[in-house]
């Protein structure tokens, strides 16, 4: 369970965070939707510790995680998986050296035992037979499924996914989004997914809250959502140019307003 | 408005955070787990790669020194010292500078560039959200592999630069090889050629400190890894030179050695 409450973060004037509250349950899914740069890929690394929020608290499993030193902090972690939107793949290290990191750093396991797992991991992604494939020969999809296996290669219980669908195509996407599914529902994963793919959103959530100016302005099941009157979240699903979000921004290409 | 204040502040600081580097690389050395082929990755990057061009420089000043000393010791009729003073102003100065200023654009430049396109692309984020402190993983096996390798490559570049030293003395001086052998076993002394190794030991920590440590500040993408990887090399330079000079002087004045 994450509950996070009045939380503040800037880089110098620029506020990032401001007074954001949101709450995942044990075992579900919230997708986070959002304009590019509003700072959702930030709330998720102050989740982690990478960043440290200026004000407010975040607890996990109800410990509060914001005061913690380094040690104590990973110790949360290794129940935590990050998955980076740009994958972050350690790039000197082959396919199954990355998937197994948390494995060959941690724990002392036979070598036909990692490798399995890492067969597995990444038939659970969809990928199979590019073990000792280096990441720069990987594809932009591939990089962030890998980074998806390597993240269900050490079995957390709380999952962070930064836009696991972007850039990978729609049947890949659809099975990831399933993936995220079956890992709620099986091993009652609690999870966080930021996206601007609405229909992944729709099909992965528990619940869908929408980040605008700092804050989760709004927040509803799946189905509420697809019929809200919200003016900014109606914008935001329909993907129109016009609308509450980009009133005095030009953003109708070609055409100054 | 360029203010001297200001320089030295930011240089100071500087060094604080060098230090800062430092106490933290010692404290990650010696808290298990050890992984020594990790050592051995680095080693054999700073070793074997730069033999060969810290051997040909060696080799070349060592030739330099003894043909521009002829010029004057045979006017004096001195000649016969040529091979003293090449044996002792090579190791006690020119191969342990020389082949760090070598190892610190080769390498220093190496682990930069390195470093700063992981911190980029948030692979050592990736490294703390896994729980691994990015000092033990990335900076203490450069630092050792540093420390070992650059005494043992001026080593090297010692008996090399003799040899330069020796190929100028027999064929332009006619000074017999016995008679070169003797001349710099009688004058050359352990003292001289330890100083020289000691001073190599404080130049690698400099190396790897000043290229972790850039590397790991990078700011903002390809264009900052570049300025980083230059700034690197040249505060290596900067730092080597002014720490001989601080050796050479505790060296002869303080110890008297
Ligand atoms: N380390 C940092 N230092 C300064 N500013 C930062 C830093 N990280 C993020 N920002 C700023 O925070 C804002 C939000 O960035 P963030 O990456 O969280 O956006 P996002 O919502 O994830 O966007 P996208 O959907 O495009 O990934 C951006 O304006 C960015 O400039
Ligand atoms: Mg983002």
């Amino acid at each position: 369970m994450i509950e996070i409450n009045g939380l503040h973060k800037a880089f110098d004037k620029n506020i990032i965070l401001s007074n954001l509250s949101l709450t995942v349950e044990e075992g579900k899914t919230t997708v986070i939707i959002g304009r590019s740069g509003a700072g959702k890929s930030v709330l998720l690394k102050c989740i982690v510790g990478l960043l440290t929020p200026d004000a407010g608290s975040i607890k996990i499993n109800g410990q509060e995680v914001t005061q913690l030193n380094e040690k104590e902090y990973n110790k949360i972690r290794k129940d935590i998986g990050l998955v980076f939107q740009g994958g972050a793949l350690f790039d000197s290290l082959n396919v199954e050296e990355n998937v197994a990191f948390v494995l060959n750093e941690f724990m002392k396991l036979d070598k036909e035992v990692i490798r399995k797992k890492v067969k597995d991991s990444l038939a659970l992604v969809g990928l199979k037979d590019i073990e000792k494939m280096m990441p720069a020969q990987l594809s932009g999809g591939m990089k962030k499924r890998v980074s998806l296996a390597r993240i269900l290669c050490m079995e957390p219980r709380i999952i962070l996914y930064d836009e696991p669908t972007t850039g990978v195509d729609p049947i890949t996407a659809d099975a990831i989004n399933n993936l995220i599914v079956d890992l709620s529902r099986k091993l009652k994963v609690t999870s966080i997914v930021v996206t601007h793919d609405m229909a992944s959103a729709y099909k992965v959530g528990d619940s869908i809250a929408m980040f605008y100016h700092g804050q989760i302005i709004a927040q509803g099941s799946p189905d509420e959502v697809r019929v809200t009157k919200h003016p900014v979240v109606k914008q935001f699903i329909h993907g129109e140019a016009r609308g509450p979000i980009t009133d005095g921004e030009h953003l109708v290409f070609g055409h100054t307003k | 408005m360029f203010s001297v204040g200001k320089a030295l502040y930011h240089f100071v600081s500087y060094i604080g955070e060098l230090a800062i580097l430092f106490s933290q690389t010692l404290y990650w050395a010696v808290v298990p787990p050890m992984k020594g082929e990790r050592i051995l990755t680095q080693a054999k990057r700073v070793g074997p790669e730069s033999f060969f061009i810290a051997a040909l420089i060696a080799f070349f000043i060592g030739m330099i020194m003894a043909l521009q000393m002829a010029n004057q010791m045979v006017k004096l009729s001195a000649e016969i010292y040529i091979p003293s003073v090449v044996a002792i102003s090579l190791t006690r100065e020119l191969a342990p500078v020389l082949t760090s200023l070598i190892v610190a654009g080769r390498i220093g430049a190496g682990i930069t560039a390195e470093i700063g396109t992981m911190t980029v692309t948030e692979q050592v984020d990736a490294l703390k959200v896994f729980a691994v402190n990015p000092v033990k993983y990335l900076v203490v096996p450069r630092f050792l592999a540093l420390t070992v390798m650059l005494p043992l490559l001026t080593i090297f570049a010692d008996l090399i630069g003799m040899l330069g030293g020796f190929v100028i003395c027999i064929y332009k001086l006619g000074i017999s090889p016995a008679l070169y052998m003797t001349m710099i076993l009688e004058s050359l002394t352990v003292k001289d050629v330890m100083t020289g190794l000691i001073k190599t030991i404080c130049f690698g920590a400099i190396i790897a400190l000043v290229g972790c440590q850039q590397g790991l500040n990078v700011k903002a993408g390809a264009e900052g890894v570049g300025k980083a990887t230059t700034m690197s090399v040249v505060l290596s330079f900067i730092f080597i030179i002014i720490a001989d000079c601080l050796f050479t002087t505790m060296f002869y004045f303080i110890f008297q050695i």
